[in-house]
């Protein structure tokens, strides 16, 4: 922990911290609605409640390939894909950003360099290993405490730390394989299995800053590993939820901003996508009426 | 290709994608004894991958992605098992899928006998002729090794090309063999091939004349006009393979041969059982004597007209 992390951050770093999780935020509770009223019909995974850890990472990296997999829309959309091409995939239509071929669970967005998963979880991360290996350009992947566990992850961490491979993972932990918890499943940490193969690694909460702060210092001497306590706030796939989230990192952060004195600023960003969102939408809305 | 083996031909290939097209081989201990059968250059651009069958594949597909073209190798078709699922959902679903090609080229090897065993031993194509994305070839001769590389550089998609190491040494190419006065068609596939040929000098001795087509393309199944005309001309098939019967290329391919030549086609491959250590015990690519047996049966049963044109 670092202690007011934020204000090692200049404000506009904040402002587009919020800007870009709100709209996620907005996006992602569209989504949930035209699912509830039926306009989607195809699995979803939404990234309600992690949201920050995607625009922390979109701050934070430069240029980077983006290899994550389901649980991705917030990842998609702040790293600059287009809305449009992710509400048209969720809504199976071929402009959607994999002409309807791979739904919610498998979001590429070429123009951003985010390529597509294909369900195996975990298998992003060797993938990412390779592209970098073969390219020697930077590359993100993005996995979960559940996909960490797969086969495809030791070898990966293994041979980016041998070759010193410029991979940044990022295990995203929600402390749930859908409802089993890590404590059920493994007696070990992804942190220092990555560790002891000599991966620079840290275990940090969802803080934002912070995550923003490891993630830009790792960038520097890639490979670095960062375990990412989240929260998921509604179920593994679909809208429900199990009760109140164990934290709020979303309300956290906004709190944290409205004491920094940004009331006025995030409003009106608020508002800007609100209006934006709701634009996105108006015409599945509307067609469905 | 000027007289090279088809282990000489795979190793001018490889060299020059690597030095020239910025190509890269990945493998498991490629560099090391015999150089996989003396088929891997010694020159930039080799990567030894740390022994990971399941993530190694993912490795080749990430270069795929970012434009190296990989040539992957596997030293054991059997061992395509653990190799296989980012092979088939990746690699081969991904242009479908995203519009993003992965073009790797997939050398896996069949090896047999000499008491390699149960898991390394046989080729594994039938099982990736069901992955849609993913073409099939068997190349046996330099020249057809030649065709199935030139037919993966002007394509993007992935190849997965089943090699048998009993090609490595082989220097001719094979031609067809046909003749006015065949009883039947053979159509052979990778190893079975080499004893589909032997086959053929004793069963001429016996009387019987045979129609052989070698077939390089597994997946996708184009048979030629000559194929079948002979089909036609002879009114019985057999199609050989050195992979599984069941539910392999062996009867898929007769099963699409028997509805466009609308003749009686049988298949031969690999028996149903595991294939043991012991000489006696193993499961291999059709022997020149199975061939024989099978071929004489058929057409003693089709003479005895047991076995009928539809």
């Amino acid at each position: 922990m670092i202690p007011y992390i934020e204000k090692k951050f200049p404000l506009e770093f904040s402002l587009e911290l919020f800007r870009r999780a709100n709209f996620c935020r907005l996006f992602e509770l569209k989504v949930k609605e035209a699912y509830e009223r039926k306009f989607i019909s195809i699995p979803i995974y939404l990234s309600i409640g992690t949201e920050y850890n995607a625009a922390a990472l979109s701050l934070a990296l430069q240029e980077v390939r983006i290899f994550a997999q389901h649980r991705c829309h917030s990842i998609y959309l702040c790293f600059g894909g287009e809305p449009e091409a992710l509400r048209d995939e969720l809504l199976g239509l071929p402009s959607g950003c994999s002409g309807g071929m791979s739904g919610s669970n498998a979001i590429q967005g070429r123009s951003i360099k985010m390529f597509g998963h294909s369900g195996l979880m975990g298998e992003q991360v060797p993938i990412a290993v390779g592209a970098a290996m073969a390219s020697g350009k930077p590359c993100l992947t993005i996995c979960g405490d559940a996909s960490v566990e797969e086969d495809y992850i030791y070898p990966s961490l293994g041979w980016a730390a041998t070759k010193k491979l410029p991979v940044l993972f990022i295990c995203e932990d929600n402390d749930l394989s859908i409802l089993t918890k890590v404590e059920v499943r493994r007696s070990w940490s992804p942190v220092q299995v990555a560790l002891s193969m000599g991966i620079p690694a840290i275990d940090i909460t969802d803080n934002p800053w912070l995550l923003a702060y490891h993630a830009r210092k790792m960038a520097e001497n890639l490979p670095g590993f960062i375990n990412v306590r989240s929260v998921r706030v509604l179920w593994h796939a679909g809208p429900g939820t199990d009760g109140p989230p164990e934290w709020d990192r979303y309300e956290l952060t906004r709190q944290t901003l409205l004491e920094m004195g940004l009331h006025r600023e995030i409003e009106l960003m608020n508002d800007e996508n609100r209006q934006r969102v709701e634009q996105l939408w108006i015409d599945v809305f509307r067609r469905a009426r | 290709m000027n007289g090279l083996t088809v282990a000489d031909t795979i190793k001018a290939i490889t060299r020059d994608h690597l030095l020239r097209d910025g190509g890269i081989l990945l493998g498991q201990c490629v560099s090391a004894v015999g150089w996989i059968g003396g088929t891997v250059p010694d020159c930039e651009g080799i990567v030894e991958i740390p022994m990971t069958d399941v993530a190694g594949p993912a490795f080749a597909v990430g270069a795929a992605l970012m434009g190296r073209r990989p040539i992957f190798v596997v030293r054991y078709q059997g061992f395509m098992w653990y190799d296989c699922s980012s092979i088939v959902n990746y690699a081969a679903k991904s242009k479908q899928v995203w519009g993003v090609p992965v073009p790797i080229f997939i050398r896996a090897i069949a090896m047999e006998g000499n008491g390699i065993g149960h898991t390394a031993s046989s080729s594994m194509h039938s099982v990736f002729m069901h992955s849609p994305g993913l073409p099939v070839v068997a190349p046996m001769t330099p020249d057809e090794y030649c065709a199935a590389w030139k037919w993966f550089m002007e394509h993007d998609d992935p190849l997965y090309v089943s090699e048998h190491r009993r090609s490595f040494v082989l220097r001719s190419e094979m031609k067809d063999i046909v003749s006015d006065h065949s009883e039947i068609t053979i159509i052979a596939i990778s190893a079975g091939r080499l004893n589909a040929i032997e086959a053929l000098d004793t069963l001429r001795d016996r009387g019987i004349e045979a129609d052989l087509f070698h077939l390089l393309w597994i997946k996708p199944f184009d048979p030629s006009d000559m194929i079948l005309k002979s089909l036609t001309s002879t009114g019985l098939g057999l199609v050989i393979d050195s992979d599984f019967e069941i539910a392999g290329a062996s009867r898929s391919i007769a099963y699409e041969l028997m509805h466009k030549a609308r003749v009686p086609i049988f298949a031969l491959g690999l028996e149903d059982r595991v294939c043991g250590v012991a000489p006696e015990l193993e499961n291999i690519t059709p022997s020149t004597k199975r061939i024989f047996e099978t071929v004489q049966k058929l057409v003693q049963d089709k003479r005895a007209g047991t076995i009928k044109a539809f």
